[in-house]
Formats: structure tokens, sequence, C-alpha cells
């Protein structure tokens, strides 16, 4: 994965831009020691590592604007940061970056119940902000796996989605207003507790901009009330298709469970080593989640299960009481940490129409019998989100490189079926070189041109989502000069 | 009037504009035609895909909405964000498009729960205002795949672009519905019911005001067995508010929500019509400031439409409230003074003006309708 030569005459001036910064924050608020800079350097895309120039923690908009506005008169690219748990490297760093991380804007602004709604500054991890809102029974929806460490910051700006999204939405469809900071410091307010936009929808914009358009400071979040109850079964079926078929069954049936995850053979048996679940043994497995009062559990539960015993399932078991389904829960939100304990692994997140479940599972079996290289499967069966965990050894040499053309191969299938190249990580740099795959030049101009509108000097993040060439004239300032 | 077949046919229409372009696809808005040559964009029509087993249909941006929602009806499924019929207020008498409901971002009262059109949106594709073909999204329900243009082309009413091709996630329809009733509640005991209402885990799918009545309703939807249930439980939480009525029959339930919906209430009297969205507790207050005229609260109280007499700039009753007012029906003198769209804060001015050049440079697309800026 390349990245961008960092600029020399930056890198000068060093010594000038951290003294700026230290002027305007708090002493311990800038980090320049190298060795306090490699905790810096990656985000959960460990395979690429680069410690920034300089990192900034800002506790409040106020600062974040100082920063802004020194980098921007300084001309120095800056990275935003939430918790750095991005699978895309949204947050990697370039040697010639200020890297601003939110972590210190993590306070609960207000809650209102009677509107429905949470303020909160934009470091605050996901599960927090269900934290402070559960002792009234209400709940954030958005469930990102890495929900106990990552931030609502990154949440947005990856439009982050989760297991139970097929109910209740992604990021952009709980967001309802964000204070943000432009790069040139200028603060602005969109939305707040009301719905919708009176004029262009700014909030949508901004929603899986990936850091690049403003660094977003507040959030003010939709909040629901728990339902009454939640019950998942465990369907095992002998083969993926089946599973797939059973899929699209119940979605037609008119039962909308919250959540349909898939597992296929080597992910229930990690996940059950790791959970003790109980999940059964076969080919591929469903969780199917419902909601509401023990009776109508029972009652949606029937329906599905019917709908399942018609495609011969090899296990078929509801859980039997919510310690059960916590650890049938647990099990899955921990996939992508129980396989990494036992090899190194890439985990892709393409979207497919639900329809192409069963060709796309053969496919990338082909291929991975092609490139000899291991691949599991776990993913968001309910809207075609799937997540197939490649195996490498990071210690052999070409493996890396073999692990991440299978990886495109199985990207570039998913859009050849109607599909695109993330569902709810986003593009970072993982997937910037294959824009192109899914977008014609002349989507990306169209995409492109926003940000010309939010960061006319392509400043913040403006390394990622676009291949490097394409962005280049762009941010080496070319199509300015000219 | 232009009258593209198809998405090249468009873009050709568009680049070869000799000046500005009025926009329409079913004509009944009644937001007022900007200057310009009509472009229509109702020959773009039919739906190009629908998988019922993946809940997402893909349709040409002139196609009826009636045709979609009777295509997804086949198959027991619906859009989800309950579109409202402009037809009531404005009287106008065309076919509402898909395409039209896209750029203006209609919703209806199961905004409150399944979203908005925004929402259920999950691709487009656009000519720009140099004619050139754009696409953003797809047709699979999560994709965060570059930029949202997605959700920036929704509610843009064609000043950004002009849509060819919208694609949505669509829901199943439920198999029952009821209506609960609280009789005799002013707005500010109407909107503290709805508050309780939809902070139970009930799924209230509708929760308005019907001013001229005195009455909030709220509605819940789902199975059958589920609806009885649930309105057993949401009349016991309302016990405070009074005695709670259960409207089980089906057709008079889904009338009470056309009504709502539309709006229906306020049309048969003159007057300008405005719509406020702000956030619930602030309803009834807002509406207090406005002197209380005729009104229908929807959205647990957050959506406001007021009637007014001619003239009457309502935004007035917003100051020290976050939200905004659009202008639906008002008399053209009204709508060229006041305007339709609510004032943006200077700094998002500027970003709106920046996009508006960018994507469309001559300044063609619907010139003026969400601008001063001609």
């Amino acid at each position: 994965m390349e990245m961008p030569q960092p600029d020399a005459a930056i890198l000068a001036r060093r010594a000038d831009v951290v003294a700026k910064l230290q002027a305007a924050l708090p002493p311990d608020a800038v980090i320049e020691a190298e060795a306090e800079l490699k905790a810096y350097e990656c985000d959960a895309l460990t395979a690429y590592t680069c410690p920034p120039m300089a990192v900034v923690l800002p506790a409040s908009t106020e600062e974040v604007a100082a920063v802004l506005r020194i980098c921007h008169a300084e001309g120095v690219p800056v990275v935003p940061r939430g918790s750095g748990t991005s699978l895309a490297g949204g947050a990697l760093p370039t040697a010639d970056c200020v890297l601003l991380g939110v972590a210190r804007l993590n306070a609960v602004l207000e809650t209102d119940y009677a509107n429905r709604t949470i303020r909160v500054q934009s470091g605050r991890t996901n599960l927090s902000v269900t934290g402070a809102v559960q002792e009234e029974d209400f709940f954030y929806a958005p469930d990102p796996s890495s929900q106990l460490a990552c931030a609502i910051a990154g949440n947005i700006a990856m439009n982050s989605g989760g297991a139970h999204c097929l109910k209740y939405g992604v990021t952009t469809n709980n967001l309802l207003g964000v204070t943000i900071v432009l790069m040139d410091g200028t603060v602005i307010e969109i939305g707040g507790a009301h719905l919708d936009a009176g004029t262009y929808d700014w909030l949508g914009l901004v929603c899986g901009s990936e850091g690049q358009l403003g660094v977003v400071t507040e959030a003010t979040l939709r909040i629901l009330r728990k339902p009454e109850g939640a019950r998942p079964v465990l369907m095992g079926f002998d083969s993926s298709e089946v599973a797939g078929a059973c899929v699209s069954d119940i979605i037609k049936a008119g039962v909308l469970p919250v959540a349909i995850e898939f597992m296929d053979r080597m992910l229930i048996g990690v996940c059950e080593d790791f959970a003790q679940a109980g999940y059964p043994e076969c080919e591929a497995l469903l969780i199917v989640e419902v909601e509401g009062s023990d009776a109508e559990i029972d009652l949606q539960l029937g329906l599905i299960k019917k709908i399942a015993e018609a495609h011969q399932p090899v296990a078929l078991r509801e859980a039997a009481d919510g310690d059960e389904a916590a650890r049938i829960w647990a099990g899955r939100k921990a996939a992508f940490s129980a396989i990494g304990k036992i090899n190194d692994y890439m985990c892709l997140d393409g979207t497919i129409p639900v329809s192409s479940l069963p060709y796309v599972l053969r496919r990338i079996g082909e291929m991975s019998e092609e490139y000899g290289l291991g691949v599991g499967n776990v993913f968001h069966a309910g809207d075609g989100n799937m997540h197939p965990l490649i195996l490498y050894d990071a210690n052999k040499p070409g493996d890396l490189e073999t692990c991440e053309a299978f990886g495109a191969d199985i990207l570039k299938l998913c859009v050849e079926v109607g599909g695109c190249l993330t569902g709810e990580h986003g593009v970072g740099i993982e997937k910037r070189d294959l824009m192109n795959v899914q977008f014609a030049p002349a989507d990306m101009e169209a995409q492109m041109r926003v940000k010309d509108v939010f960061d006319p000097a392509w400043l913040l993040n403006p390394a990622k989502v676009f291949p490097l060439d394409v962005s280049e004239p762009r941010r080496t300032g070319k199509t300015r000069a000219a | 009037m232009l009258a593209p077949a198809s998405e090249t046919e468009l873009a050709e229409a568009v680049a070869g504009a000799a000046g500005p372009l009025a926009v329409r696809g079913g004509g009944t808005r009644g937001f007022g035609a900007p200057a310009g040559e009509a472009l229509s964009v109702a020959g773009l029509s039919g739906v190009e895909l629908y998988e019922p087993g993946a809940l997402t249909i893909v349709a040409r941006a002139g196609t009826p909405v009636a045709e979609v929602e009777a295509v997804l009806a086949a198959e027991g499924q619906r859009l989800p964000f309950e579109p409202m019929d402009h037809r009531t207020l404005s009287g106008a008498n065309g076919a509402p498009t898909v395409g039209g409901m896209v750029a203006a971002n209609v919703s209806g009262p199961r905004r409150i729960q399944a979203g908005a059109c925004r929402d259920s949106l999950i691709g487009v594709r656009f000519v720009d205002g140099s004619g050139t073909i754009v696409k953003s999204g797809g047709r699979v329900m999560k994709n965060v795949t570059g930029y949202d243009l997605v959700k920036l082309m929704a509610g843009s009413f064609g000043t950004l672009g002009i849509l060819s091709e919208v694609a949505f996630k669509v829901l199943p329809a439920t198999e029952a519905s009821a209506t609960l009733v609280l009789d005799g509640v002013t707005p500010e005991r109407g909107v503290a019911a709805l508050s309780a209402a939809l902070g139970s885990p009930f799924e209230v799918s509708g929760a308005a005001h019907l001013t001229a009545d005195q009455q909030a309703v709220m509605r819940l939807e789902g199975f059958e067995d589920q609806v009885g249930y649930r309105s057993e439980r949401l009349a016991a939480v309302l016990a405070s508010f009074g005695e709670v009525r259960v409207e089980r029959d089906a057709a008079r339930s889904a009338r009470i929500w056309a009504d709502v919906r539309d709006a229906t209430g306020l049309a048969a009297e003159p007057g300008d019509i405005w719509r406020l969205s702000v956030r619930p507790t602030d309803g009834p207050v807002v509406w207090a400031a406005l002197g209380r005229p005729p009104a229908l609260f929807d959205w647990g109280g957050g959506l406001i439409w007021v009637r007014v007499a001619d003239g009457t700039d309502v935004r007035a009753g917003l100051a020290g409230v976050a939200g905004h007012a659009t202008l639906v029906r008002a008399t053209p003198a009204t709508r060229a003074r006041l305007g339709t769209f609510h004032p943006e804060p200077p700094a998002l001015a500027a970003l709106a003006q920046g996009l508006r050049r960018q994507y469309d440079p001559r300044g063609i697309l619907n010139a003026g309708l969400m601008s001063a800026e001609a």
C-alpha cells in the first residue's frame, strides 16, 4: 500500500509547527517525543504503520478549531483519529501530518428522554453512550463489534453499522446533529434535536466522509427505548447455499428480525472456543434475533423456525436464557479478535445483494484454493454485508501481498454482482485503490468536488478514500494553480 | 418543454441547454416553477429491478410513486417512510414521481420510526449541471464506499443535479395496525402523551396531535396478536393522560394517518401553509408563539403544520429555537417575498453556494429555487 512521500518542507518546519501548537494548547495536549508518537503509528489495520509528525489531544471544540487554524495556515495535513479502531486505515498517519485525537472529548453534554436524544462529545465510546442512558432503559442502536472501544467520531466518519442495523439502521440513520470544525477553523452547527434538513442534507454528507470534510467534536444522537426482551435462535445448515436461501425466505415472509448473522465452519469453531456459546458444528450457522415481549418473541420465532425447518436444518435451538443469549452474541462479536489470536488475518467488508450470497460464497471458496490462503466467513446476512477473513502469515515474505490480491479479487466480485467495496468499515487506505472498480472517473470527480468545497487545500486526511493518482493534482495543489 | 426519454437524452439536453432549466417530475408540489425552460423527467419511467428477498427496488426517476407502491404491495412490501401526497394541499393534477419524492425528501408519519425518504434511499444516478452522468450508492442496503452523495441529492430539489434513477431499501408491510386515540387534550398535554408513547418499548409508528379535534393519536403496527397486546400495554402507559380509545378498524385507522400525512385538515380553508421541524417538546411552544393558528402536529410534536394569514412569516416563531420552516402553500407573491426554504447561517450558505458552483457551474438547474443567487 503506497502512501504519498512526506513533504520535506513541512518536516523542516516541524519544531516551528509544534511550538505554535504548544502555544495554543495545554502542555500535555501536544505529543512530540518519538517514543510516544509510536502509539499513534497505526489503527486496527496494523499491517501499515507510520508515526505522525506530532499528536494533539484537544479537549474542546475551541481547541480543535485552534489546532486546525494553525495547521491550515501552515499548510500541514491533519489526520483525525477517534479511538484508532479503523480496520481500513482511516486513521493511518503520514510522517508530515499532525494527528488530531479526540479521545479527551468524552463528555455527555445532555440527555433528553422526552425527545429521545443524547448530546455527546465525539470522543465518547459507542458503548458508553448506551451506558449513559441504560438506567432509564434506553440505548444507542448502532453496535459495531468494536463498540467497547470505538469512538462516536470514528462511527460518524465511517458511517459505522453493526449487527443490529437490519432493524435500526446505521450511524447516519441515528445521527441528528453535529458540531463540526472545518479545516480553516470555522465551527458549524448542523442539525440538532429536530428531524431532517431544511435545505441540503449536510449531516448526511458529513456522515461517512472519513474525516475528510471536517472534524466532528459533538454529536446529537437518537436514543431508543429498549425492547421488552430479545432472544436469538441458532440455526445450523449443511451448506451456505441453504443458509442463504433460508435468509432470503425469512425476509420475504414479512418477519424482520433485528439481526441475521452468518458464520461458516471455521468461524463457528474459533468463536466457540472463545465464548463457549454452544454453537452447533455445521457448515453454516445463522444467528437470528427477534425482539419484544416473551409472547411476541414466541410468535416471531415460531414463524421463523417454520421457515427454517423447510430447509432441513441440522440444528435449531433458541437461547434458553439471558446468559446463553449473551454468550451467543459474545462469540459473534469476538469473531475478529478470536481469529486474531490464532492467525494474522485481513478482514474484508464488501456488501452484495442477498440473492447473490450462495454464488459469492462458492467463488470465495474457489479463490481460496487458487491463492492457497484460508478464508473464514462471518457476516451480516440480512443486509448482505460480508466479512471474509483471509488468513495469512505476516512473517512469510510475500504472504501479505498474496492476501491483498485475494482480497481485491473478492471485492471486485462483490462489485460485479451489484454490490460495493465496503458496507460499514470505510475505504480508508485499504480499499482506496479499488475505488475505480466501483466508480467511473466522473463519480469520483463528483465526490472530490465536495471536498474541494469543504477543504480546498486538501489538508484533512488527504491520502485516503481516493486512489492516489486520482487525488494527486488536488493534494499537490496543481488543480488550484491551474 | 424538454422531455428526454432516457438518461442519455437527459444528459444531452442538459449539456446542450442554452439557459436555465426548470426541472419537474409530476409537478404536484406547487413550490413554484423556477425561471427557464421546463424539463420533465416523466419520460424516464419504469421499475428496473425489484428483489423482494433482498428488500430492494430500483426505479427510473419519472416513475409514478403509485406504480412503485403497487409493485411493492403485490409482494407484501412498502416504502417505509410513507411519502405524503402534496396534491391535497396544492390542488395539482399531476402524478407524483419517485424522482420528485427524493428531490424533496418527502416522508410521512412513519418517519419517526422508519426514517425519512433519505434513510431508505440507497442509490441514485443523476445528471449534473454540465450534463455529466454521476452515480452514488447502489442497490445494496449497507454501503459506505465513498461520500454519501445519495443523502446530498435527497432534498436538494434538483439544484445540484437532475435525478435519473433512484434505489430504495423497502420493508415488509405489517399484518395489522391500530390507532390509539386520546380525546380532549391540548397540544401541550398531547405532545407530553406522545413523548411517553414514543419512549415506551412498543415501537409507535405514528404520533400526532390533531389540534382541531384536540386529539392525540398513536399508531401501532405488527402482527395481529402483537398489535392487540401492545394496544393494551400502551393504553396503560398513557393512563395518567386520560382514557384511551383503540381504533382497530383498518380502513378508519388508515384514513386517520393518510390525513395526518397529507395535512388534509388544513387544506380546505384559504391561507399560507408552513411546515416546521423542531424538537418535539418545542412544538407546542413554537405554536403558541405563532398565536395558536390552525395546526396539526406530527412526529411526536416535532413536525408542525400551520395555516396562517397570507404573507405571515412564521420563522419569527422559531426565534431562539433550533429547527427550520418551509413554505409549502402560498400565493406566488408571498413565495417571491418570503422564499420557500429556511435561510441558512452564513457558513452553510457559503458551502451551499460552493457546491452549486461545483455541480452546476452555469447556474442553470432550478436557479434561485434554494438561494437568492440567480
